[in-house]
């Protein structure tokens, strides 16, 4: 596991997410309201890519006929055969108990400690005077 | 602003497994009504911008069972020049065909084809120019899609002309019905289709949907879509029946049949049903000369999509097994959401040898590609 | 006393022998209608009566019948076959009439004569009560009834009806079912709504009887979609003379697409699988079997239950030979399961 520079917080804004190539493995970086949170891109079903899926609310319910729609854009729905994942945790909504895609732990570096410190910048320019998105892979 | 990707990411490692060339039994190629218009005459042309289609439910656009995901597609699928999931050869070639190495593919055109067309003369001039335009906007520009012979079938004589326009084509895999006819397959009306199809050497392919006119269950109309798409094994079973016991292979003993996006893990059980009441009853249906499940194992292949998912994989190779290695054909329904990835479709455990059957062999051998 | 008990037959039936025979529990109204109106006979085309199926020869009376009574039925059902408490599941056609009111007269006089003639005769029988589903208030009236009777354990409907029986409509007749601890019996047959296969009506009988297990899945589908188990998570279902063998492979279908699809039903709080599991029990005969011993047992297998199948001999149905009443292949330390302890922990009435 190393530490890797994936993009400046500016290429993700709030609300949008980044395929990133991490250590030989795709992976998906959501900016939710400022927070930052990272899933193995591969669907644990069937492998669909998820990064082109559906950003979507969490859909529960009271009971029959209710309808509760809450944290919109936390769920990512694989763009195959629909599984639900929760961007922050990785839990899926089919299986909560035995099926979760990989997460990765995220976090935000100026970038004067990223010049100095041991991280692996891969592609992504690095300045003083910005910050970055570095996931831990 | 997200980052966008010219090809989905697959981690699925290659490990040789698909190393023989895929035969892929079921693409669904999107063309646009306007695709078809160098082949359909004035009249059908101008009453389809007047009138359009009704296909024996109630929406100009849509379904009264809307689907998950628009158009029932993947959602990686929309090509990234515009247009419609699978309108776009080139990023179909891209995302699918190069891809996963599909060496021969059958296209089930879903619409626009007229099947299931409330009007016979519409849906049979509907079926002739899907058929042109399979063979010039898809076949022509890619041989390795094989068209299918749209035919309307509900009109069995218009069927049969249209069969016998393609006879003898080897750019037609098979003749294609929707499984939800507005009787069941077995039926006198359905057999100048099936006699057509023998004549001409096609198999034919059952391909689910459609709208038959009846509620979609045999007790009244569901509320969700989910139950929709459940259902379709069911339905497609009580046709499977009809055709075995109606005595069609009695009449047609070369006829074949393909039963697409169904499933397969409800075959062996039906066989066993009517098995065990054939044996009580055989004096109602004298012309059967062998059990139900003889004519089940003979004439009917099915393709593997959906595959199933049991909770234990074991059970999905028993299925298999039952009906036969030699009758499961490989499907990946590109592009919809169900779709099934030929790299991880297939149930863990398999030996080389059936995979191998289930990509390509099972295909070959039936539509003659040897 | 129940440790006693070699076995719990959880789906006999008795036969009407004409509509006169419900003549005395009708009021004067009904009685007089059926005789102007020369309503003689509710025999349903599900079992044809000369068909095969429908008895085997040496059980038919002079007049083709069979179980036409109490000491015929238990003659076989428990004395040669050991049942300690058969279930009476009464399919006379009263499920078939359009009237409301009609069909309410007559399936109340249809629980008074199983009552009355089969229930009076032997202290081993038991009913389940036919529920007037043409009106809803009708049918909870019936069940609130008979529910009075104790020998009453089920209720009754027939597979194919006009609309899926998880349908709202239907939940005041579960409330109900549920509030009295009796589960929800889904018998093989049709009221005739729509055809019996949703691509037409079949040509043969053959294909007809081969209809009833698409029903049943239609019916498992929508009693777990519309959240019914969700709703009155006491009660339970009994599939009736399905078949058994088609339920693994509905049940992966359905369980996939859920997985996909959740969110167009999110009170379904899991795997259908596991809902049917906890929900739903299925009688044995018939048992659509390979003939090959070995994979009966892995076709139970595939159940992943040991506490889903229902012993049935289906009597007078003719499903088996012989004394055969347990298919070949079944494992022998699950046929006490079978017999006696699944029965009893489906059927609340009859703990003692």
């Amino acid at each position: 596991m190393a530490k890797h520079v994936v993009a400046a917080v500016a290429d993700i804004p709030p609300g949008t997410r980044k395929l990133a190539q991490v250590n030989g493995r795709a992976i998906v970086v959501f900016n939710l309201g400022g927070e930052f949170f990272a899933l193995n891109n591969r669907c644990p079903h069937r492998g669909g890519s998820l990064f082109h899926g559906k950003q979507t609310g969490l859909v529960e319910s009271d009971g029959p006929g209710n309808y509760r729609y809450s944290r919109p854009g936390e769920i990512i729905r694989c763009p195959w055969h629909g599984w639900e994942f929760d961007v922050r945790t990785g839990q899926s909504w089919c299986d909560p108990a035995r099926v979760r895609a990989r997460r990765y732990d995220v976090s935000v570096q100026p970038g004067t400690r990223l010049i100095a410190g041991a991280y692996v910048a891969e592609t992504v320019p690095v300045t003083v005077e910005d910050d970055y998105v570095v996931v831990e892979a | 602003m997200n980052i966008e990707v010219r090809q989905p990411v697959h981690g699925a490692k290659d490990s040789g497994k698909a190393r023989v060339g895929i035969f892929d039994c079921d693409i669904h190629p999107k063309s646009s009504l306007e695709d078809l218009r160098p082949y359909l005459s004035n009249r059908w042309w101008d009453y389809l911008q007047t009138y359009g289609q009704r296909q024996r439910h109630g929406y100009v656009k849509g379904f009264p069972y809307p689907k998950s995901q628009p158009l029932a597609s993947r959602r990686d699928s929309w090509p990234p020049g515009g247009g419609l999931p699978a309108s776009d050869l080139d990023f179909m070639r891209q995302q699918h065909l190069d891809f996963y190495g599909i060496e021969w593919g059958i296209m089930n055109p879903l619409s626009p084809t007229g099947q299931g067309e409330q009007n016979d003369e519409l849906s049979a001039a509907m079926a002739f120019a899907a058929n042109e335009y399979q063979l010039e906007g898809w076949n022509r520009r890619d041989p390795r899609l094989k068209a299918s012979v749209v035919i309307p079938y509900e009109n069995g004589e218009m069927s049969r002309a249209e069969i016998r326009k393609r006879a003898g084509d080897r750019r037609f895999a098979h003749v294609l019905f929707l499984s939800r006819t507005s009787e069941l397959l077995g039926k006198r009306r359905y057999w100048p289709i099936f006699e057509a199809a023998v004549e001409a050497g096609f198999p034919i392919g059952v391909h689910v949907f459609g709208s038959s006119g009846r509620p979609m269950s045999n007790t009244g109309w569901p509320s969700f879509y989910v139950e929709e798409i459940t259902e379709h094994s069911a339905s497609l079973a009580a046709s499977v029946t009809s055709l075995i016991v109606e005595g069609v292979f009695e009449r047609y003993p070369e006829l074949k049949i393909v039963l697409i996006e169904a499933g397969f893990a409800w075959i062996p059980s039906l066989g066993w049903r009517l098995d065990q009441n054939w044996k009580r009853m055989k004096d109602e249906v004298p012309h059967l000369r062998r059990a139900p499940s003889e004519y089940l194992r003979e004439q009917f292949w099915v393709s593997t999509q959906p595959m199933e998912e049991a909770e234990e994989p074991d059970h999905v190779l028993d299925m298999m097994a039952w009906i036969g290695w030699d009758k499961i054909l490989f499907a990946s329904d590109y592009p919809h959401w169900d779709f099934d990835d030929p790299f991880v479709a297939l149930p863990p455990g398999l030996s080389e040898e059936r995979r191998n059957k289930i990509y390509s062999g099972n295909a070959k051998a039936l539509y003659r590609l040897d | 006393m129940i440790g006693a008990l070699a076995a719990i037959d959880c789906d006999v039936h008795p036969t009407v022998p004409a509509m006169t025979a419900l003549s005395p529990y009708l009021d004067d109204f009904w009685r007089a209608a059926v005789v102007e109106r020369g309503i003689n006979s509710l025999e349903t085309v599900t079992y044809p009566p000369n068909a095969p199926l429908t008895a085997r020869p040496q059980w038919r009376d002079k007049n083709g019948r069979a179980a036409t009574s109490a000491a015929e039925l238990t003659a076989q059902v428990c004395d040669r076959w050991q049942a300690g408490i058969a279930i009476l599941n009464c399919l006379y056609g009263v499920g078939l009439l359009f009237s409301e009111d009609m069909a309410f007269a007559f399936t109340r006089a249809l629980n008074d004569w199983v009552a009355k003639e089969w229930l009076e005769r032997d202290p081993r029988l038991r009913a389940s009560i036919v529920v007037p589903l043409q009106n809803t208030e009708y049918a909870v009236d019936e069940i609130e009834r008979c529910a009075q009777d104790r020998r009453f354990v089920q209720i009754l409907v027939l597979a194919m009806q006009e609309m899926p029986l998880g349908r709202r409509h239907f939940w005041p007749i579960y409330a109900a079912a549920e509030r009295h601890g009796l589960p929800l019996g889904i018998h093989a047959g049709s009221t005739y709504r729509h055809s019996i296969t949703s691509l037409g009506w079949p040509s043969y009988y053959i294909e007809d009887y081969a209809s009833h297990t698409q029903a049943f899945q239609s019916q498992l589908a929508s009693l777990v979609c519309e959240g019914v188990f969700a709703k009155y998570p006491g009660l339970k279902v009994v599939l009736l003379e399905s078949g058994v063998t088609w339920l693994p492979a509905f049940l992966w279908r359905f369980s996939k697409f859920w997985r996909g699809v959740r969110a167009e039903v999110p009170w379904v709080d899991r795997s259908p699988a596991e809902i049917v599991r906890d929900h739903v029990r299925l009688t044995i005969q018939p048992f659509d079997a390979p003939a090959e011993a070995d994979r009966v047992e892995r076709a139970i297998d595939h159940l992943r239950s040991d506490a889903i199948l229902l012993y049935a001999s289906d009597f007078p149905h003719w499903q088996f030979d012989g004394d055969e009443t347990m298919p070949a292949g079944i494992p022998p330390a699950l046929r006490r399961k079978i017999l006696v302890e699944n029965p009893l922990a489906t059927y609340d009435r009859l703990t003692l």
